[in-house]
């Protein structure tokens, strides 16, 4: 794993020097929240139902979007084939951007939490750090799909476009929408094996269910193994060989 | 020093295909150690191709190649070949230390040589600057810096001097001799034949081909001509 503690250091370097994404980040999921609190005001079931949802999506997109496009400026800015002509192995330079991005993400996580619990006033019967390493797991998620995305992509245009192809389906059937339960075989059947169905079961575990810890760690322990599987698909498209 | 019949790079018979056609065909060269080999040739030649594959990020490369002794690309070379590519491959968003520093620690060389390559290249007074804000001179001598981290023993030098005024260019092709009466082997690249005549060797390569191996003197006499951009044209005539 040599290398990735230099290789966070210098995205964190990355995301320093661009004060305008760090603030867009960690200032959009809360506004959203405060927006989606407002639309819902007289609607307080509906709030607590898909407030808690939310926490887990933020991190998915924001994450998706910020590596996707990392990734890709790596593969066509020549940096990546640089860093494949050192002894930078693949999988140090995924777990930097790895431990960078969840740094990132436990931060956005920390704000939306705060905010929802505090001012908002949104309740969350279990335990409200797992609700934070939920969303970091989720981070990793949509670092592993945004990976991909980079690897199907020679522009940032199409990379972008990768976004309502990969994400959209999942905040369909996730649950969000509709509970799970009442979705017709097939649509449940697919729901089954999308990442993003057990991040939101996992957080319906612990908003409503305040003895339900060990059911939500079940759901990270799926979301974390999803994680890990777009990782290695990923690591997999970062070849030191190239045309 | 090693003597000059030992090689860094050997190639033999070596061909690469990119998009289903063969761009280098059977190339068969040798770097001598501690000495400055220029692939010199016109844009599209194959020089890129050449280079990427003796650093090993090629693929489809068939024939015989050896770095250092070894097979390119091998874990062991990565911090004894430096490689710079054509086009700046620096991070944009962060500082011209901030980079460096990153490819320091990933090549294990001491952070001291950070600000000591800095100076070398004139580029102290920058280091603080985003890498995105520098000129393109600039932005090529701070890539230049990371291939010459780690103080690697083979040097890979894709365009180094482009677009550099004459003074940057003077000075790096004596920061190029310093580094190999050093012991390092260095190849060159450039499309510009009046710097032939600054290595110890040329490797004259067009469409793919080795036209020629010799010393720019060897190449002069051989072909007759008054200056090496007449000796290239002759030896392309020949080809013909």
């Amino acid at each position: 794993m040599k290398g990735a503690g230099a290789t966070a250091v210098r995205v964190l370097r990355q995301l320093r020097h661009d004060p305008r994404t760090v603030v867009l980040l960690l200032g959009v999921p809360a506004a959203l929240m405060t927006i989606f609190r407002l639309v819902y005001e007289h609607e307080r079931a509906a709030f607590e139902q898909a407030g808690p949802v939310l926490m887990v999506l933020f991190p998915l997109i924001t994450m998706f979007l910020v590596s996707s496009v990392a990734l890709l400026r790596e593969r066509t800015t020549g940096t990546l084939e640089r860093l494949m002509t050192t002894p930078l192995g693949r999988l140090p330079l995924l777990a930097g951007y790895g431990i960078a991005l969840t740094l990132v993400a436990v931060v956005q996580a920390g704000v939306v939490t705060a905010l929802s619990l505090g001012p908002l006033g949104l309740d969350i019967a279990g335990d409200v750090t797992l609700v934070v390493v939920l969303a970091a797991a989720v981070a990793l998620l949509g670092m592993g799909l945004g990976l991909l995305a980079s690897a199907f992509a020679r522009t940032e245009f199409q990379v972008v476009q990768f976004f309502p192809a990969t994400i959209l389906p999942q905040l369909l059937l996730c649950g969000l929408l509709v509970p799970r339960a009442r979705m017709g075989t097939v649509l449940h059947a697919i729901s089954d094996v999308l990442p993003m169905s057990y991040a939101v079961d996992g957080i319906h575990h612990l908003s409503r269910q305040p003895g339900a810890s060990g059911a939500a760690v079940g759901d990270l322990a799926i979301v974390l193994a999803y994680a890990a599987g777009a990782m290695a698909l990923g690591a997999l498209t970062l070849s030191r060989r190239t045309d | 020093m090693m003597s000059s019949s030992s090689a860094a790079v050997v190639a033999r018979n070596l061909s690469v295909a990119r998009g289903g056609r063969d761009v280098l065909h059977d190339v068969t060269l040798a770097c001598a150690s501690g000495r400055i080999t220029g692939l010199i040739g016109p844009s599209g030649g194959g020089k890129t191709t050449l280079m990427r594959a003796i650093v090993g990020v090629q693929r489809r490369v068939r024939g015989e190649l050896s770095v250092l002794g070894m097979a390119p690309g091998s874990a062991a070379l990565r911090r004894r070949v430096g490689y710079l590519t054509q086009a700046p491959a620096l991070y944009e968003d962060v500082s011209v230390v901030e980079n460096l520093e990153y490819f320091a620690a990933l090549l294990g060389a001491a952070r001291a040589q950070v600000a000591q390559l800095l100076a070398r290249v004139d580029l102290q007074g920058a280091a603080d600057q985003l890498v995105r804000s520098l000129s393109g001179g600039q932005r090529s001598r701070v890539s230049l810096v990371v291939a010459l981290l780690g103080t690697p023993e083979l040097l890979v030098l894709d365009e180094p001097t482009v677009g550099l005024d004459p003074v940057l260019r003077e000075s790096l092709w004596v920061l190029f001799r310093e580094l190999a009466a050093g012991g390092a082997t260095l190849l060159v690249s450039s499309h510009v034949m009046e710097e032939a005549g600054r290595c110890d060797e040329v490797l004259l390569l067009r469409e793919g081909r080795v036209l020629a191996q010799s010393t720019p003197a060897q190449l002069l006499a051989r072909t007759g001509a008054g200056d090496l951009d007449q000796a290239f044209l002759r030896m392309v005539g020949e080809q013909r």
